[in-house]
């Protein structure tokens, strides 16, 4: 028997590459999909894979690959999906030769994201087939599905997960990696040449192809129908279908694992076996629109939210009518996520509350820097968008009205899709200043090596690139780093530089305070001399907490010794108690 | 076997992943079915999250519901309230007795609630212990997670052998003794 182990949906997505024999895979960390190739890693004797600096790289590698012959991925949150729509509409009608998959992951209930998209809809504007899988053990097993369903059809596929998905865990088992003889590249202006007349020959292509697959979907063996009960029927797919098992043990259920595009026979024939027929699905109503149109008769979105998870008890009210014996919830206040104790962005984030600057910002941790009670980030929509918004305020209102503004973006980021936005400044005569909060690492996804940080995803040593140098690269004459923590500093810089008419960079260094795993320093409060002003409280370190008595205390077990509070306070009464190691 | 339900609560940052996959793989030698959900991203850096585990014959949906959980760790007392209406009637809370303030607390725009674990004592069976200083006892305020674990395994259906494999595979090797340690507080108290 198979070895049965535990695993995340992302790490069963990686399984499932290794054992599909991908060859190449390309990513863009974004929760929930990031851990797919952090577990793609330990498969690097079979499989190359990297961080590019944004999606539509990653998908391109990916094309690139495909095109030379061997299976190739690319992984990316939904949102990275906007980045990468170019290639993905055209790769659309190129087609591939070896497997492309690209997997994208959505974020229902937005839980780590700035919207709540629906990647179903972007595919079947662009005319790209998806599978979906329903928990860890489909995850692993569909992607190989995925692989030979693009090459047999000449269809790049997008795999399609949700943030419950990718982070539940169950059981799957193991198999070996499938031999894939590399398939000879084959030059072929016709088919990967996008220009009007062969995109016009590729459009009436990829339609009857599309059409040959709509019909395999009907006999497709990820495509199941369970008859139980017929007086309840439903259509469901991914992990809604798990909550269907939960709430209506009973129903007959056709589950499908493509979910573009739709099987219409294998659907009308169940829907003629059940009473009543529902669609289950989170998000948008992509299959219940479909369905209605050939006028089958369903109920979906007017029960049922477009708007965050399902579970089992919110389909046993809507659909059956039942209230669950449940208590109310208590009282209590709640819990935001913050910056962590000791993060640099926050001691960055106390100067710009001082000097009472606005801040366009970014996506990443720092985007927290909108939370109490600093409240300095006044905008944030999606990657790279600080430095362009920026620009953007610039030529509206002129060069002294943003001088009270600054942009914020991650080292991260700012290679992401900054880069440009900045290019953008020097060579449209702006004025405004940028700050890189430079901290090494790809934060907030949970610590992912880039272009700048000199390490590859697979653990080599790499170029680093250097930011400063980059910045001069694009024309910006005032670039000035900064530790981040060096608040005396950190504040004349920022005044000397937005009083300028021109473009500076400020890029505010430290690394992020996780990364650094050894023994922090420790500070202390002398409550005795505690003069109970606050001071120290203003920039909102979760490790300070007021005592009844109006006395400060630093909790031990939070406190990094980051010392931002001790410079804050101007009666010396926060002491260093233990030095770092 | 009925499909057992537990949560772990707690905040961004005390270890819950960890503790899911100690839990985890002792559903595994345990030969169950077993379904985790866990929250990564955003939450972690400092809110309020959960991780739940369900194992039985035949697992469906990977979350546990209001109502369903047979057992909540909590590891701090402010998402134990938070979390409680998730117990069954009969169901057990495991709370470490300590107070992180959420940033609404920090900056004076909430209380935090008193008398937590009285209110909830009068409602469900709590076993309360202040785990960050037993664990500081014991040299490291760390491992107050596998205090809180050590009780709750009071309450679960796995041999403290099948505990000691687990939590051996799951730990840095380096503190697997003070892990060890820090579970036999919790499971003898």
């Amino acid at each position: 028997m198979a070895e049965k182990v535990l695993m995340l949906g992302n790490e069963a997505i990686a399984r499932g590459a290794y054992e599909a024999g991908v060859k190449v895979s390309s990513a863009y960390p974004g929760t929930p999909s990031t851990e797919i190739s952090e577990f793609l890693v330990q498969y690097k004797e079979d499989v190359y894979e990297e961080w590019a600096p944004n999606e539509k790289v990653a998908a391109e590698v990916a094309v690139g690959a495909s095109l030379a012959g061997v299976r190739a991925m690319a992984c990316m949150k939904h949102v990275g999906l906007n980045v990468a729509a170019d290639p993905l509409y055209s790769v659309s009608y190129m087609g591939v030769n070896g497997g492309l998959v690209l997997v994208v992951a959505d974020d229902p209930g937005l839980y780590s994201s700035q919207n709540e998209q629906d990647t179903r809809m972007v595919a079947r504007a662009a005319q790209i087939p998806v599978i979906e899988p329903s928990d860890s053990a489909e995850a692993k097993d569909f992607f190989r599905t995925a692989f030979e369903l693009s090459e047999q059809f000449d269809r790049p596929f997008i795999f399609r997960t949700t943030t419950r998905l990718a982070h539940s865990q169950g059981l799957v088992e193991l198999r070996d990696r499938t031999k894939v003889e590399d398939r000879p590249y084959e030059k072929n202006i016709r088919k990967h040449v996008m220009m009007p007349v062969n995109a016009q020959y590729r459009h009436r292509e990829i339609e009857k192809r599309n059409q040959e697959l709509a019909e395999a979907a009907n006999t497709l063996a990820i495509n199941t129908v369970e008859i139980l009960d017929t007086r309840i029927g439903v259509i469901t797919s991914g992990i809604p279908y798990q909550y269907v098992k939960e709430a209506l043990p009973g129903a007959s259920v056709l589950k499908l694992g493509m979910v573009n595009p739709l099987p219409r026979k294998l659907i009308e024939d169940f829907a003629s076996r059940v009473e009543k027929l529902y669609i289950v699905e989170e998000l948008d109503p992509v299959i219940e629109e479909q369905v209605k149109s050939w006028g089958i008769q369903a109920v979906g979105k007017e029960i049922l939210t477009v708007q965050g998870e399902y579970s089992a008890n919110m389909l046993r009210r809507a659909i059956l009518g039942e209230e669950p014996d449940v208590q109310a919830p208590a009282q209590a206040p709640g819990r935001p996520p913050i910056l962590c104790p000791g993060c640099p962005h926050r001691s960055v984030y106390h100067v710009l509350h001082k000097l009472k600057l606005h801040a366009a910002g970014d996506i990443g941790c720092y985007t927290l820097g909108a939370v109490a009670p600093l409240s300095v980030v006044d905008t944030t929509m999606c990657m790279g968008s600080s430095i362009s918004t920026l620009h953007g305020m610039e030529k509206a209102k002129g060069t002294d009205y943003i001088k009270n503004w600054v942009a914020v973006i991650g080292d991260s980021t700012f290679l992401h899709t900054g880069v440009n936005s900045l290019m953008n400044m020097v060579y449209n005569h702006a004025a405004g200043t940028v700050m890189i909060l430079d901290n090494s690492t790809t934060g907030m996804t949970g610590h992912q090596d880039h272009a700048a940080t000199g390490k590859t995803l697979q653990g080599d040593p790499a170029c680093a690139i250097d930011l400063v140098q980059l910045c001069h690269a694009l024309g910006v004459k005032n670039v000035s780093v900064v530790n981040a923590f060096d608040i005396a500093l950190l504040e004349k810089t920022v005044k000397e530089e937005t009083a300028r008419e021109e473009v500076s960079v400020i890029i505010a260094q430290s690394p992020c305070v996780l990364l650094d795993k050894s023994k922090k320093p420790l500070y202390k409060v002398r409550e005795a001399q505690c003069k109970k002003c606050g001071a120290c409280m203003k920039p909102g370190c979760p490790a300070m907490t007021k005592q009844e008595n109006g006395v400060i205390r630093i909790d031990d077990t939070m406190c990094t010794g980051c010392g931002l509070c001790a410079d804050l306070c101007k009666f010396g009464c926060i002491e260093l108690v233990k030095a770092g190691e | 076997m009925e499909t057992k339900n537990i949560m772990i609560v707690g905040v961004g940052g005390q270890g819950t992943l960890l503790t899911s996959r100690i839990l985890g793989g002792l559903t595994i030698a345990g030969g169950y079915d077993v379904k985790l959900s866990e929250v990564h991203g955003m939450a972690q850096r400092g809110g309020s999250v959960v991780t739940f585990v369900r194992y039985g014959e035949k697992v469906a949906e990977p979350i546990v519901e209001e109502g369903q959980a047979d057992v909540i760790i909590a590891f701090e007392r402010l998402e134990a309230l938070r979390y409680a209406h998730f117990l069954k009637k009969d169901g057990v809370l495991i709370v470490n007795d300590w107070r992180i303030d959420p940033m609404p607390v920090v900056i004076g725009a909430a209380e935090y609630p008193d008398h937590i674990l009285e209110d909830l004592e009068k409602e469900h069976k709590v076993y309360k212990v202040n785990a960050t200083e037993e664990s500081r006892k014991l040299g490291n305020p760390r491992v107050f997670n596998l205090i809180v674990l050590g009780i709750a395994a009071q309450h679960m259906d796995f041999t403290k052998e099948q505990w000691y494999e687990v939590i051996e595979k799951t730990v840095p090797p380096k503190t697997i003794e003070i892990n060890k340690r820090a579970f036999d507080v919790g499971y003898t108290l």
